[in-house]
């Protein structure tokens, strides 16, 4: 058993928090994990990225292979796009969010990103910041898109839940109880 | 045992307070600052009462580091790559004094340069200095490696550095701690009461002496266990793998089966007798490394007339950047699958200054005095406000070295480029821009410094900075004339004044400073957060 995650989209959109949640659930599960982030200047509105790897042997690289990525999970349309290198052109799926983070002039017309997403063979691409306010938790998106995910993580969902009050714990419990219904809602996306 | 998720920064900070550490010397820098931080925050170091505050740079840190190493207990300094250069003086002496406590150099280097200046390689440096060094390929190797880079300082008296690289120093992974806490040292002064003299006389024994250390280093390099010779049934080919290229080296047999003979290299100087094994039983060799091509210039030579060597500079692997599997599997001549193309519509989106930045009015107002000053030009510093090279500033024409805005001021406005002014930023002050600016004084050089005070390292995540409150006093004292040091506050509703006290210190003929002072607006919503939480939690106690 092998999985191989990017997470992306843009500094302050949560998407490394997403990976520490995958990771703690994994650690917790006894699977070895890597996980490899790039955030030198996203505080200031750049791109982030993280190569999360699961497996239940020993993993060698931090860095996923191109072309070996089984997963690109994002926030952001655009996002997702950039690390279609890494993915695997056949088996490789994409589950992002579909509203732009827009802090740029030449923002693509997003109708074209869209269509590019849509080329893929397996792809989910929704609107994840509804179903977060859905939710009651706007900020939630980055939940909603981990639990989209799930289903294709082999992590079950409650090991996730576990994870998230690990890690927010400290912030209280109407965090904690706010980012698992984020969770549990991007779950049900996935499964109808 | 409990495994820790640990970034590699956290295993090196966590093994470090477990090797017993009475003190870390840092000044922040990425891809290091999560060491000295893992440090600050740990609750076991602030019992333990060790040292971890932040130092104005890297040669002070590491002139303290080497001061607590005298007085007998174990120190460690961290920094990136680049801030090797700002305590190289002491670097290189420090091999010469040797020292007393254990002392480890943490390096993090940043090839590829995602947020630096260069991707020079810190392994020269030990190279250069002829002290051992450790390249670590697993967050679990840093951490067991930090006892035994401290013992093996303690066993021949020498500093030992560590080079780990970004995918080292920001990737997490599953780290087991050793059982045993280690107690620190006793106040031990050394033996030797002329050791730290480096009078010339001096020097010369001690540096004779560092030079018979060698043939041990390199013993302890075969002997340690962290260099491994793994045979391989193919001689065609022998493969030297250095740090985490020996990962990327697997990732290209997922069954973990090279049938290449490898040197794993983690501990320098080479272990001669396993390099010299591979290169006579092989045909070719492969060097594998992270970085520059230290190891692959060495095993090739100046004349290049032995077997054929293959890496970095014919080309097999990509001359400059950091390696990745596939890189390394294309040099194995492995059939590589690609992925997908990046799209052409996905647009870069460059880093730039956050909505409320202070440096965003700073920027405005000194574009707009700059007006009246055609012919001038703007020399800039390292942080965030480099940004305003960008668009819609593009208000700065130089980034060199921490502090260099101040002295490139100064020899430009020396060569009559007029007005010349510098724009550095207060943490970036203090690290090198006040012996500059004493420079600037004693010639009574015509040049205006903007020091834009944020009361913050921002760049690097908000690290208390050694300049906060004493910038006005700090300009003084080095001869700036009071009345043409002048504070205003950044914003918007300012703009009109704060362009007539720019314009006012510009066109001054002799030393002006300008400080924009307004707190980090990243700074500001942590603080306010933090301020909010804490109220919280006393209301709900009372």
């Amino acid at each position: 058993m092998k999985i191989d995650i990017i997470l992306c989209g843009v500094g302050g959109m949560g998407a490394l928090s997403s990976a520490a949640i995958i990771s703690k659930a994994a650690l917790d599960m006894g699977w070895y994990m890597k996980q490899a982030e790039t955030h030198g200047m996203s505080q200031r509105g750049g791109d982030v990225q993280s190569h999360l790897r699961l497996s239940d042997q020993p993993i060698a690289s931090d860095l996923i292979p191109a072309g070996q990525c089984d997963l690109i999970l994002s926030v952001e349309p655009m996002e997702a796009l950039r690390y279609l290198p890494f993915l695997n052109k056949k088996t490789g799926w994409v589950i992002t969010n579909s509203n732009a983070f827009v802090n740029i002039p030449n923002y693509p017309d997003l109708e074209a990103v869209k269509a590019e997403i849509d080329k893929l063979p397996n792809k989910i691409i929704f609107d994840a910041d509804a179903v977060a306010k859905e939710a009651n938790n706007p900020k939630g998106t980055n939940m909603v898109v981990l639990g989209a995910a799930s289903k294709y993580l082999g992590i079950d969902i409650e090991k996730l839940e576990d994870a998230v009050r690990s890690n927010f714990g400290k912030k209280g419990e109407s965090v904690v109880n706010a980012n698992i219904n984020a969770l549990r809602a991007g779950r049900a996306v996935a499964d109808k | 045992m409990d495994k820790h998720l640990f970034l590699g920064d956290e295993a090196i900070a966590q093994a470090a307070i477990d090797a017993g550490l009475s003190g870390v010397y840092a000044y922040p820098g990425t891809p290091s600052t999560e060491i000295t931080e893992f440090i600050q925050d740990s609750k076991m170091a602030r019992e333990l009462g060790i040292r971890s505050e932040w130092c104005a740079n890297e040669k002070t840190a590491m002139e303290a580091a080497l001061g607590m190493s005298y007085a007998g207990k174990r120190a460690m300094f961290c920094c990136k790559h680049v801030g090797v250069n700002v305590a190289a003086d002491c670097f290189v002496n420090s091999a010469v004094t040797g020292v007393n406590g254990g002392l480890v150099y943490i390096a993090a280097d940043d090839p590829s340069m995602h947020s630096s200046q260069n991707e020079q390689d810190s392994r020269f440096y030990a190279d250069f200095a002829f002290i051992p060094a450790m390249e670590p390929a697993s967050q679990q190797e840093a951490y067991d490696m930090i006892h035994y880079a401290f013992d093996l300082s303690e066993k021949y008296k020498e500093p030992v550095m560590m080079r780990i690289t970004t995918r080292m120093a920001h990737s997490r992974a599953g780290v087991e701690r050793k059982a045993e806490v280690r107690k620190q040292n006793q106040l031990t002064l050394p033996v030797d009461k002329k050791q730290y003299i480096l009078l010339p006389a001096i020097a010369r024994k001690q540096y004779a002496k560092l030079l018979e250390k060698q043939p041990d280093f390199v013993k302890e390099s075969e002997t340690a266990g962290w260099n491994k010779y793994f045979d391989g049934t193919d001689k065609k080919l022998g493969i030297i793998a250095c740090g985490i290229a020996y990962n990327y080296l697997m990732e290209n047999y997922p069954d973990r089966k090279c049938p290449y003979p490898i040197v794993k290299v983690q501990q320098y100087p080479l272990p001669t007798a396993m390099i010299e094994k591979l290169y006579n039983e092989c045909d070719e060799i492969l060097v594998l490394e992270e970085g520059q091509p230290l190891n692959e210039q060495k095993i090739r030579g100046f004349m290049n007339n032995g077997k054929r060597v293959h890496g970095r500079l014919d080309g097999s692997l990509p001359r400059m950047g950091e390696l990745s599997p596939n890189a390394v599997g294309r040099a194995l001549g492995l059939n590589i699958e690609e992925g997908l193309e990046i799209p052409a519509l996905v647009a870069a989106r460059p880093p730039k200054l956050c909505d409320g930045c202070p440096h965003i009015d700073s920027y405005t107002a000194l574009n707009e005095a700059m007006k009246s000053f055609p012919g001038g030009r703007v020399f800039s510093d390292i942080g965030c406000y480099t940004l305003g090279a960008l668009p819609p500033f593009e208000a700065i024409y130089s980034t060199v070295d921490m502090g260099a805005s101040i002295t490139m001021a100064k020899g430009a406005s020396e060569a009559t480029l007029l007005p010349s002014v510098a724009v550095i930023g207060d943490s970036t002050f203090t690290h090198s821009g006040m012996t500059g600016l004493l420079d600037c004084c004693v010639d009574n050089a015509n040049i205006t410094v903007i020091i834009l005070d944020n009361e913050i390292t921002g760049m690097t995540g908000s690290q208390k900075s050694s300049a906060t409150g004493r910038l006005e006093s700090i300009c003084t004292g080095l001869g700036v004339a009071p009345e043409h040091i002048r504070v205003i506050k950044p914003l918007k509703q300012n703009f009109e004044e704060n362009v007539k006290v720019l314009k006012e210190e510009i066109g001054y003929n002799g030393v002006s400073v300008v400080i924009p002072r307004r707190e980090c607006i990243v700074a500001m919503n942590k603080r306010l957060k933090a301020e909010r939480a804490a109220k919280e939690k006393a209301a709900k106690q009372n």
